[in-house]
């Protein structure tokens, strides 16, 4: 089975996890909760083929508590940040704006009878009427960056966006933070995240690329290449980034600590790597539950939030 | 498919988008649900008085580093007639007063606030917008006001009353004001500004008096400062969150 989607952190290899199905869990929920029954008797209890190694790498209680942290708080911190980037739909490199000059722009223009939204960059510009710049339901579209749809809350109000961004940054900060430092001390970032040494071979790289290519995806154990490294490179990476370029943005966390600006070339331009990685994410996010939704969506989604392991009904 | 059962498909997913962001925006938008996340304001708050210095100083840059184009922002050109008055007169009947809980009321016109001790420094200012700005800014230490005025042991915070209206639709309550504690108002780069970048201070940016409060962002920075108010408790004052905007849902420790 592959593991395609299940959150890094599930320890493959540590063996006091291939114990009896009915170990003690702190977050186990009572056992009625946890059979549920949808619509047209599908019962999501785990399949009793699955063998042992299987079950241990099923996210374990802290991995999950953890994960649903992040997800939740990335989930609200998306939407609150392009209402706050509604409020001022232009990214500048450097220390400050440049009015006349910024590398990226979203923006309305009259053109002839109707608005023609637009986005701008660099030299380019792109037609993006309906969404980008100028969107809304007939008869009553406005001048917005980024539609309705895609912000918190979804009429216009920075400071709505910035109470829910401000206190959800909250959420990833410690989420990530525990996930990390438990992640790190007890080895299991470095065992079911860093690539093995068998996995960088370049024949095993290539194989791994033609089996994503094709959607063929391998049945072995653990995590793939492919995984392992885009997992990593969020957790290590893009979130890390994304909190630091948040507090660089904060003038008295600046004059504290003007390393934290410096280190992107300045506010503006921390202001974009800010919204790049913001965008890196959604592609994450996109191809994660693409994944999801090709392998067993419901009893991954359901390993990953209730936990799973105990024996049928 | 025909074109329109198509229509009516796009209909039915809009009207579903539509139904799914009104509902995320009251749950978004309810005021005890807002009021809960700004715990994260006072944490900010405890976190940046805990961590950081408080003397430690906004970074200050050099005159080559000066923005051509400082945007205003907020009132440009108030049209408050007192302000009005004083401006055609090139605020020379200009007042700024001091007081509230105080030993000793001031009323200074801009030549006694020039004879204070001053301060110059190039700085960024931060709008909440995003986007961000350096200028040189020379005016009054605020410290040595307090001092000459005496702060009353029970005084706790600064009220700025400002001259201009931003929000006329919303009578005395559209005044603009802000307020700051007493952590930010000792600050050694916490100024009463007169100069902007070596020329008096212009309308759009304030004249003739503007606070600089750095280290927060563009909205503390009450511009046509009018009467400063040591007060212990700002709750009373207009919508009792300590500034206009404060009052219209942003936060009141604007460091983040
Ligand atoms: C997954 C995490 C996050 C996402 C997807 C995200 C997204 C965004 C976006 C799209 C914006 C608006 C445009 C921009 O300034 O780039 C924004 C603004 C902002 N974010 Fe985040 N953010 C995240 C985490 C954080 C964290 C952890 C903090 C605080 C430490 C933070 C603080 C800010 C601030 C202060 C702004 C306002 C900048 C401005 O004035 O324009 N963000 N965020």
């Amino acid at each position: 089975m592959a593991h395609l989607v299940a959150f890094p952190g599930v320890d493959a290899a540590a063996p006091h996890l291939h114990g009896p199905v009915q170990a003690v869990r702190p977050f186990a929920l009572p056992q009625r909760l946890r059979r549920v029954r949808f619509p047209g008797g599908y019962v999501l209890t785990p399949d009793p083929a699955s063998s042992d190694a299987e079950a241990a790498r099923r996210p374990g209680p802290w991995t999950r508590l953890t994960h649903a942290l992040i997800a939740a708080s990335v989930f609200l911190l998306l939407p609150s940040g392009l209402q706050i980037f509604n409020a001022h739909p232009a990214l500048y490199t450097g220390e400050v704006s440049r009015f006349d000059s910024p590398w990226m722009e979203i923006g309305a223009r009259e053109r002839g009878e109707a608005m023609q939204g637009y986005l701008r960059i660099g030299g380019r510009e792109f037609d993006t009427t309906g969404v980008l710049g100028w969107s809304g339901p007939p008869g009553a579209a406005e001048k917005r960056a980024f539609p309705a749809w895609a912000t918190l809350p979804g009429y216009r109000s920075l400071a709505t966006g910035r109470n829910w961004h401000l206190a959800a940054a909250w959420g990833l900060g410690l989420g990530l933070t525990a996930y990390l430092v438990t992640g790190l001390a007890g080895g299991r970032l470095r065992r079911s995240l860093v690539p093995t040494r068998a996995m960088l071979a370049p024949r095993a790289v290539l194989a791994d690329l033609a089996a994503h290519l094709t959607l063929r995806l391998p049945e072995a154990g653990g995590y793939n290449l492919l995984q392992r490294l885009a997992y990593l490179g969020v957790l290590v990476l893009v979130l890390p980034a994304m909190i630091v370029s948040g507090l660089a943005m904060s003038p008295a966390v600046h004059a504290a600590a003007p390393w934290t600006g410096d280190i992107f070339g300045g506010r503006q331009s921390a202001r974009s790597a800010h919204f790049l990685g913001a965008c890196l994410l959604v592609l994450f996010i996109g191809a994660h539950l693409f994944m999801l939704l090709l392998h067993k969506p419901l009893r991954r989604l359901r390993g990953m939030t209730l936990g799973e392991r105990e024996t049928r009904p | 498919m025909t074109a329109s059962r198509r229509t009516w498909l796009r209909g039915l997913a809009a009207a579903g988008v539509a139904a799914l962001v009104s509902a995320c925006d009251r749950i978004a938008g309810d005021p005890a649900v807002r009021a809960g996340l700004r715990g994260a304001e006072r944490l900010n708050l405890g976190l940046h008085r805990v961590l950081f210095d408080r003397r430690t100083l906004a970074r200050e840059y050099p005159d080559s580093a000066i923005s051509p184009d400082f945007r205003a922002n907020g009132s440009i050109d108030p049209a408050d007639p007192a302000y009005r008055a004083l401006a055609a007169g090139g605020f020379a009947d200009y007042r700024l007063v001091v007081d509230g809980l105080v030993e000793r009321p001031l009323s200074l016109d801009l030549a006694a606030l020039r004879a204070l001790p001053s301060r110059s420094q190039v700085t960024r200012h931060d709008c909440v917008e995003g986007w961000s700005a350096i200028a040189r800014w020379t005016g009054a230490r605020l410290a040595p006001v307090l001092d000459q005025a005496g702060l009353k042991p029970e005084a706790r915070f600064l009220v700025f009353h400002c001259f201009d209206t931003l929000d006329p639709e919303a009578g005395e309550d559209g005044r603009y004001y802000e307020s700051i504690d007493l952590v930010d108002a000792l600050h050694p780069q916490t100024l009463l500004a007169y100069e902007m970048n070596g020329a008096p201070l212009s309308v759009a940016h304030g004249a003739p008096v503007r606070l600089r409060v750095e280290r927060q962002l563009g909205y503390k920075h009450a511009k046509y400062i009018r009467r400063i108010e040591a007060v212990a408790d700002y709750s009373h004052i207009s919508g009792g969150k300590g500034g206009f905007w404060e009052d219209r849902g942003y936060e009141w420790y604007a460091g983040i």
